[in-house]
């Protein structure tokens, strides 16, 4: 047993209201810069829809993550020898137009025009060239379905329904969509370093933190077709791969990240998470449907005293082991087992969680209204709004009995707390659904009170870092700088 | 007296300027090597270009250095005058293609409104001086038959008399003048090398062939080292 430590995350979709502030908060600190324009780290897509990129999850346009070839785990991109013939031109490579070209208006023009018998207009332009840009697409256009049925529609997760399960779907006033925010997955089996030429991308072992070096990185990009999740991003001014670094400096002074600290709907959860670095290969080897069990038993119980002397041995300290105690992702993930990482059958073990939305699959329509007092919703499949087989491809590479125990836990958790609280159901009606989703009152109620009550500090359980005192003992603090990711000494500008 | 210069110590200034300029650069600002790749912003001119552009150059560069290493060796393929001209012919052949490419990337450097924006003034000044090498060579090619088998007595002994310290500079002077600028060329290139994105050469990631695919690093353990 080799004992890890993952600064790992859990977005509860339920409770995402698709306002992008997190987004903000993040451009703000880190992508505001001349070349990052199009970047995203985080981003919030609505589904069904293409995202962004435009179909990102379709890896026979991109290549990303890995595949089992026979017994080996291999890059979708390529065989090592493969990759290097492609090194002057990645026929893989998304490009700007997958993203969308960055613009901004002539605003000056507003004020300097000379005086004509029409207003001034402020037209738009482009942020790379300066140019005049004909606005096509943004980064989040399909946002609530962007006013069609065009994005949804070419959703590739919907590929294995039925033509008729997808019009019922498309009908408009059946149409139904959910928010999902993402950021670097931070993985235990990361695609983006499997395939970078360079060897300038490391994951972090003391937090799993995964981060480019900006000294090692020479622009090779094929981390961003190799990362299936396309988290990172190519700088096309510094010649540099960029992406999400967890706002590392901010987790390091025991702030929670950005996108966490703002997020409005208060979905975001943060904590350690304890696992076994000896078998993250052969998880990541397991056939689809084992895919997501067999993540979860990677994760070690941080209250086993077996696991605890194991860590210890690994130089983790008791404060960590302490903060994996408390971890709220630990619990949601493993202990309750309704937290599920999105398309795990990339290969990657992505460690960001989600707790899948119950609210628009739940609810029926079927007398013309939105109706939630069907209790036997997940025997009839037809009157599901969004088709289990939809969300199974999103958070359990297909399998749908995963799905299907998530959403019943989820279903009684809520009935329960109708039971306490309104009255709409019975108790005994709540206890059969608890007993029949194995779950008991008592977990119901923890469920409830983190899902709907939690304070900040529960939510967001920081681990203690002490890089200060290790920094300070063993190295010069800007030397230390210069050696974890994005520390500069200079002014980040492209070579000659 | 220009030739003793150009052929005797310029050289010498080129390739202690490389030296110089490489460490100093790769000390004082290793983030600024890159391939400073513009195929996110535009592919498709790109790939016309920048594949036989490189395929082509590293081979015919390959040559050239099999020449310096083993004059005698392509002296004796070119024994037979099949060989000579099979030898010769694929030469021009992957010179072509990629004064082809070169020529697709500088036109695309003007055409792509986003790429433009992204040209330093070395990515111009780089490329004119590698327009001129390449046609300077491809002129040596076809007017003065056989390069590769006059060069075994002219240009090599020279090139080898730059190492020995004492160089030969009579050996220079009587060739044609366009096989005396892409001497001179080359050597100009030298010393653009560490001024240029032509670093990128030199992070070519032979590594990642042999490298596990997964990279962690301990910062408790290389700290304590």
């Amino acid at each position: 047993m080799d004992v890890r430590a993952q600064l790992s995350m859990v977005f509860h979709l339920d409770k995402c209201i698709g306002c992008h502030t997190c987004t903000l908060a993040c451009n703000n600190i880190w992508t505001s810069r001349e070349g990052t324009e199009y970047m995203w780290w985080n981003n919030v897509e609505t589904k069904p829809g293409t995202g962004y990129p435009t179909l990102w999850e379709d890896q026979t346009k991109y290549r990303g993550g890995w595949e089992l070839k026979g017994k080996a785990l291999r890059p979708r991109l390529g065989q090592r020898l493969g990759l290097m013939a492609n090194l002057f031109f990645n026929p893989f490579l998304p490009s700007l137009d997958d993203y969308y070209e960055p613009w901004t208006y002539q605003y000056g023009q507003l004020f300097s025009a000379p005086q004509a018998d029409d207003q001034p207009t402020a037209r738009a332009v482009s942020k790379i060239s300066g140019e005049f840009l004909n606005v096509e697409a943004g980064p989040n256009w399909d946002d609530d379905m962007g006013g069609s049925s065009v994005y949804a529609r070419n959703d590739i997760n919907l590929a294995e329904l039925t033509d008729a399960e997808r019009e019922a779907l498309f009908r408009i006033e059946q149409m139904v969509f959910f928010y999902i925010p993402r950021i670097c997955n931070h993985c235990l089996n990361p695609g983006c370093i499997g395939v970078c030429p360079s060897g300038a991308i490391y994951k972090r072992a003391e937090d799993g933190i995964v981060l480019v070096s900006q000294e090692k990185c020479r622009g090779w990009r094929f981390c961003v077709s190799g990362c299936p999740y396309k988290k990172t991003y190519y700088n096309w001014k510094t010649g540099k791969s960029e992406k999400c670094i967890l706002c590392y400096p901010r987790v390091e002074t025991g702030q929670a990240p950005a996108c966490f600290h703002s997020c409005v709907g208060r979905i975001r959860y943060m904590g350690v998470l304890l696992y076994d670095a000896e078998r993250i290969e052969e998880v990541a080897k397991t056939p689809d449907a084992g895919l997501v069990e067999a993540q979860r038993s990677l994760i070690l119980d941080p209250n086993d005293a077996a696991v605890i002397a194991a860590a210890k041995k690994n130089g983790i300290g008791d404060d960590w082991i302490a903060s994996a105690q408390k971890s709220p992702v630990y619990k949601f993930v493993k202990q309750w087992g309704i937290a599920l990482p999105l398309h795990i059958e990339f290969r990657t073990l992505p460690m960001l969680f989600y707790i899948p939305p119950l609210l628009p699959v739940l609810a029926s329509t079927g007398n013309g209204k939105y109706d939630l007092s069907k209790t036997d919703f997940f025997g009839s499949m037809e009157s599901l709004r969004v088709p289990m087989k939809y969300m199974a491809r999103l958070f359990s590479a297909g399998n749908e009995e995963i799905i299907k125990k998530t959403l019943k836990k989820l279903k009684a958790v809520r009935a329960y707390q109708q039971a306490q609280s309104v009255g709409i159901v019975t108790t005994s009606q709540a206890s059969a659904l608890l007993t029949e989703a194995g779950c008991t009152a008592d977990e119901a109620e923890a469920i409830f009170r983190l899902t709907s009550l939690p304070r900040f500090e529960d939510r967001f359980v920081l681990p203690p870092y002490h890089r200060e005192e290790v920094i300070g003992l063993t190295i010069e603090p800007i030397k230390q700088k210069e050696r974890v990711g994005f520390g500069f000494n200079q002014l980040p500008r492209r070579g000659p | 007296m220009l030739e003793t210069f150009l052929f005797g110590v310029f050289p010498y200034v080129a390739f202690a300027i490389m030296i110089v300029g490489l460490i100093w650069r790769y000390r004082t600002n290793q983030f600024s090597y890159s391939s400073v790749s513009s195929q996110f912003l535009e592919k498709r001119q790109l790939f016309w270009g920048s594949v036989p552009w490189h395929y082509g150059i590293i081979l015919v560069l390959l040559g050239h250095l099999v020449g310096v290493l083993f004059p005698e060796g392509v002296k004796a393929i070119n024994g037979v005058p099949v060989r000579l001209y099979i030898l010769e012919g694929t030469g021009l052949a992957l010179s072509l293609s990629l004064l082809v490419g070169l020529v697709i990337l500088m036109l695309r450097r003007g055409i792509s409104a986003n790429v433009r924006a992204t040209t330093s003034f070395m990515d111009v000044v780089l490329l004119i001086v590698l327009l001129a090498q390449v046609v300077t060579g491809i002129i040596t090619a076809i007017f003065y038959r056989w390069g590769s088998a006059w060069s075994v007595q002219t240009t090599i002994p020279y090139f080898w008399s730059l190492f020995t310290l004492s160089p030969k500079v009579a050996y220079m002077v009587a060739l044609p003048l366009l096989t005396k600028l892409h001497a001179i060329n080359f050597f100009l290139l030298l010393g653009l090398f560490p001024f240029s994105r032509l670093v990128h050469m030199l992070s070519v990631p032979l590594a990642y062939l042999w490298r596990p695919y997964q990279i962690v690093m301990w910062h408790r353990r290389q700290t304590q080292q």
